[in-house]
C-alpha cells in the first residue's frame, strides 16, 4: 500500500497510510502513516466498536493537518488488549496463510450466483 | 513487547511457494509529499483499502496475484460488503468490515462535521501482489487516475 501512496502523493494528492505492520511500513516510507498495534485483519478497529473505530481514524486522520516530515510514522495510542498473548500467537504461528487460488474466492455461493447473474451493473470490475 | 515483525514471515511464505527469494521493497529516499491544502473538515476524503472487500453482485478476487480493483459506492448498505482474502483471518471482517474498510466511520466523521465529504466512490483490491513492479506500473497508477477523477483532497490507505 506504500507504493500506492507513494504513486499518488507524487501526482499531488496528500495520503495517509494505515499500518499495522510496522517493519513492511518502514521499508516502503510512504509518506504518511499511523501505526495501530492490533494483529492483522483490524487495521482500523476492533469490530462492533464504533466508538474504538471513530477514535481510531480521528487520531489517525488527524497526521494529515500536523504531520510535515515525510517518512513520518504516528504511534497510535491504542492497545488491542491487556496482555500481549496475540502478539507471541502471531510470532509462534509464522505464515498460515490459504493457498493461492486463481478463480474468484466468495464469502458466500449466493454472491457468485448474484455475479455471474450480473445483477449489480453499477458495480463493474475495473480493470482500467 | 514490540511490534511483530512481518517481513521474515512474508520471506519464508514466499519460498515455501517455490518463488524466487523475495526482493523487499525498500525506499531510502525521501518520500514524495503533497501538503494538505485546506483542514480536514472542509477536505474531501477518498479510501482505498486491500482487505479484499467486494459487494454482493461483484465478482470476488481471487488469491493469485490479483491486481484488478473494485469501486465501492460510498452509499453502500454495509450489509451487503463482503470479504475475502488470503493473508488474514477474514472472520472478524465479515461480521464488522469497518475492520479493514471503515465506511460506516467515515460517513459518521461527515456527519460530525471532522471531515468535509467522501469520494462518490471508494476503491478496494487484494494486495499480496508479488511484482513490486506490477504495483508500481499498473495498479498504483490506475488507482492514482481514479482518485484524481474523484477530485479528493486527500486519500486514506488501509492495507491489511
Amino acid at each position: 500500500m506504500g507504493l500506492v501512496a507513494r504513486h499518488a502523493e507524487a501526482a499531488g494528492i496528500p495520503t495517509l497510510c494505515m499500518t499495522s505492520a510496522r517493519d513492511i511500513t518502514r521499508a516502503v516510507n510512504p509518506p504518511r502513516a499511523a501505526f495501530l498495534d492490533f494483529p492483522l485483519g483490524h487495521t482500523t478497529g476492533k469490530p462492533h466498536e464504533p466508538g474504538l473505530q471513530r477514535q481510531i481514524l480521528v487520531e489517525a486522520l488527524s497526521s494529515l493537518e500536523t504531520m510535515t516530515a515525510p517518512g513520518s510514522v504516528k504511534e497510535l495510542p491504542f492497545r488491542w488488549s491487556e496482555g500481549e498473548k496475540w502478539k507471541a500467537k502471531a510470532f509462534a504461528e509464522g505464515d498460515d496463510r490459504t493457498p493461492r487460488h486463481d478463480t474468484p474466492q466468495y464469502q458466500h455461493e449466493d454472491d457468485r450466483r448474484r455475479a455471474e447473474e450480473g445483477s449489480s451493473p453499477s458495480c463493474p470490475v475495473c480493470r482500467s | 513487547m514490540g511490534p511483530v515483525d512481518y517481513i521474515p514471515r512474508i520471506r519464508d511464505n514466499y519460498a515455501r511457494l517455490g518463488y524466487k527469494p523475495y526482493n523487499w521493497v525498500v525506499n531510502r529516499d525521501t518520500a514524495p509529499w503533497a501538503p494538505l491544502r485546506k483542514p480536514l473538515s472542509q477536505c474531501r476524503l477518498g479510501l482505498a483499502a486491500s482487505g479484499g472487500i467486494y459487494v454482493a453482485g461483484q465478482v470476488a478476487f481471487h488469491y493469485k496475484d490479483d491486481a484488478s480493483f473494485r469501486e465501492i459506492p460510498t452509499d453502500v448498505d454495509t450489509k451487503e460488503l463482503r470479504a475475502t482474502h488470503f493473508a488474514y483471518d477474514l472472520s472478524d471482517a465479515r461480521t464488522d468490515p469497518n475492520v479493514v474498510f471503515p465506511i460506516d466511520t467515515l460517513r459518521r466523521l461527515v456527519r460530525e462535521g471532522f471531515l468535509g465529504g467522501l469520494a462518490s466512490r471508494f476503491h478496494t483490491f487484494m494486495g499480496g501482489i508479488y511484482s513490486s513492479r506490477r504495483v508500481t506500473e499498473d495498479l498504483a497508477p490506475r488507482l492514482t487516475a481514479r482518485f484524481l477523477e474523484d477530485g479528493v483532497d486527500a486519500v486514506l490507505l488501509v492495507p491489511v
